[in-house]
């Protein structure tokens, strides 16, 4: 037996060194191999179900911050969005220097539940009159029924009451435009015969006096063969379920307002505020 | 002192409830506060006529027309004065005039502490409301109005669902 162990010592296989040490390690190693997944296993098994003491209070730290990272990035889209329609309105104002204007903020809707009329933050003491134009850089907004010394009331373009003198932009058909009570507008008196498409976009005529020629009114949204005229419906271009900031126009002659290079379907908004989302479409 | 009393020998079960001292005009100038703010964040909310539940709940709940009467015009034209010039003066306030009254004269015959006898007169109400206000439009002011629409029916099921809710609200505010 000796003599074996002596000649296992001195016998050396080429790539594994001396036989004693190949067997000792083929002994040895399963041993170790069954013992390091024991103890593998004891570890995980107390790692994820003795040791986990900590983990609630962890998971709720976690989600609280998760809640607190939600609230802030709403609060971030909401100052983003803000920005957004500040920089919009910013911009229409530098592109139109020569006319005079107000930017105003929307703080009250009508205790009539059938009419859809706002009030603004800005009034007499500011310069604003009754039947002076209100917009947004999308476009048309209404007109002040009435103006208070520190608030006015804008008449929304879907009221009942309320109508804009427009047109087509692409055929220079016109017709009026006007409120429903409902969120979509009516054009009134076009021609069975006139060729209008959906998508094709309103703008205002100046016909009215009130607000500025070529101002976004919407895009055709329905069109119905009619008697006489063809039922139309139009989709508004300014956000008017939405209203929060909006510029009144300080005047009441006839304003030109300065006009932009024309790009095919691109509403005022697009010109002015690249960042804004473009009026939607049917 | 008695807050609450038997109406008549007759109905000694309706009781006429009394409220905490400025609960009704502060209710009323917070029914109107919120009528014209919250629209402008969430537009669906113009569908529900709150001034109309505050008439509707505190004529039921006084059950005196008298005072529903004169309830219903002070909430009708505050509601017509917050409304600007496409809506006249008056013609919320006749509205909510003869809802005030009825509402307190069918209060106090009637018991309408029941949430489904409450949701069923809020929907009459609400119909009979806009019944006058079409008819006042038409009659008075030659405007054209339609009598019925399907965006009314659903306005009229959602005021009561909310009024529902509103009046159990309100009952809290009632002196014990």
């Amino acid at each position: 037996m000796l003599q074996i162990l002596l000649l296992a010592v001195q016998i050396r296989r080429d790539s594994q060194g001396r036989l004693i040490r190949v067997w000792t390690v083929g002994a040895v190693s399963p041993f170790e191999r069954v013992g390091n997944s024991g103890v593998t296993g004891i570890r995980g098994a107390w790692n994820h179900y003795f040791a986990l003491q900590n983990t609630s209070r962890e998971n709720e730290r976690l989600l609280h911050e998760n809640n607190t990272l939600k609230l802030q990035i709403n609060q971030l889209q909401s100052k983003a969005a803000e920005a957004d329609r500040l920089a919009a309105l910013l911009n229409f104002r530098k592109s139109q220097q020569s006319v005079p204007m107000l930017g105003a903020r929307v703080i009250g809707a009508s205790a009539d539940t059938a009419s859809q009329t706002a009030y603004l933050d800005r009034g007499e003491r500011d310069g604003i009159r009754r039947n002076m134009a209100v917009i947004t850089p999308d476009g048309v907004v209404g007109k002040i029924i009435e103006s208070y010394r520190d608030t006015s009331q804008v008449l929304l373009l879907t009221d009942k009451d309320s109508g804009v003198g427009s047109m087509l932009a692409d055929s220079r058909i016109q017709s009026p435009v006007g409120g429903t009570g409902e969120p979509l507008l009516a054009m009134k008196y076009v021609a069975n015969d006139d060729a209008v498409n959906l998508g094709d976009r309103v703008v205002t005529s100046g016909m009215d006096r009130i607000f500025p020629r070529d101002l976004p009114v919407g895009t055709v949204a329905q069109i119905k063969p009619g008697n006489p005229f063809k039922q139309i419906r139009i989709r508004p271009a300014a956000k008017l379920e939405s209203l929060e900031e909006v510029i009144v126009l300080l005047s009441l002659q006839p304003l030109d307002l300065k006009k932009e290079p024309e790009t095919p379907s691109a509403g005022l908004a697009e010109k002015t505020a690249p960042g804004l989302p473009r009026p939607e479409k049917p | 002192m008695n807050d609450t009393y038997d109406l008549r020998v007759a109905e000694t079960h309706i009781e006429v409830h009394q409220f905490r001292g400025g609960a009704i005009v502060a209710t009323t100038l917070l029914a109107l506060l919120v009528q014209t703010s919250l629209p402008v964040y969430f537009p669906k909310f113009s569908i529900i006529d709150l001034p109309l539940l505050i008439t509707i709940y505190f004529g039921l709940s006084r059950r005196n027309p008298s005072t529903g009467l004169l309830l219903g015009m002070a909430i009708g034209l505050l509601q017509d004065s917050l409304s600007g010039p496409t809506v006249p003066l008056g013609l919320y306030g006749i509205a909510k005039t003869i809802i005030g009254y009825l509402a307190s004269s069918i209060g106090a015959r009637l018991d309408t502490e029941h949430p489904a006898a409450r949701f069923a007169l809020t929907m009459v109400f609400f119909g009979l409301h806009q019944g006058l206000i079409v008819v006042t439009r038409r009659l008075l002011l030659a405007q054209p109005e339609t009598w019925f629409t399907m965006p009314l029916g659903i306005a009229a099921a959602v005021n009561a669902v909310v009024g529902v809710l509103l009046f159990m609200l309100l009952d809290r505010l009632r002196k014990k």
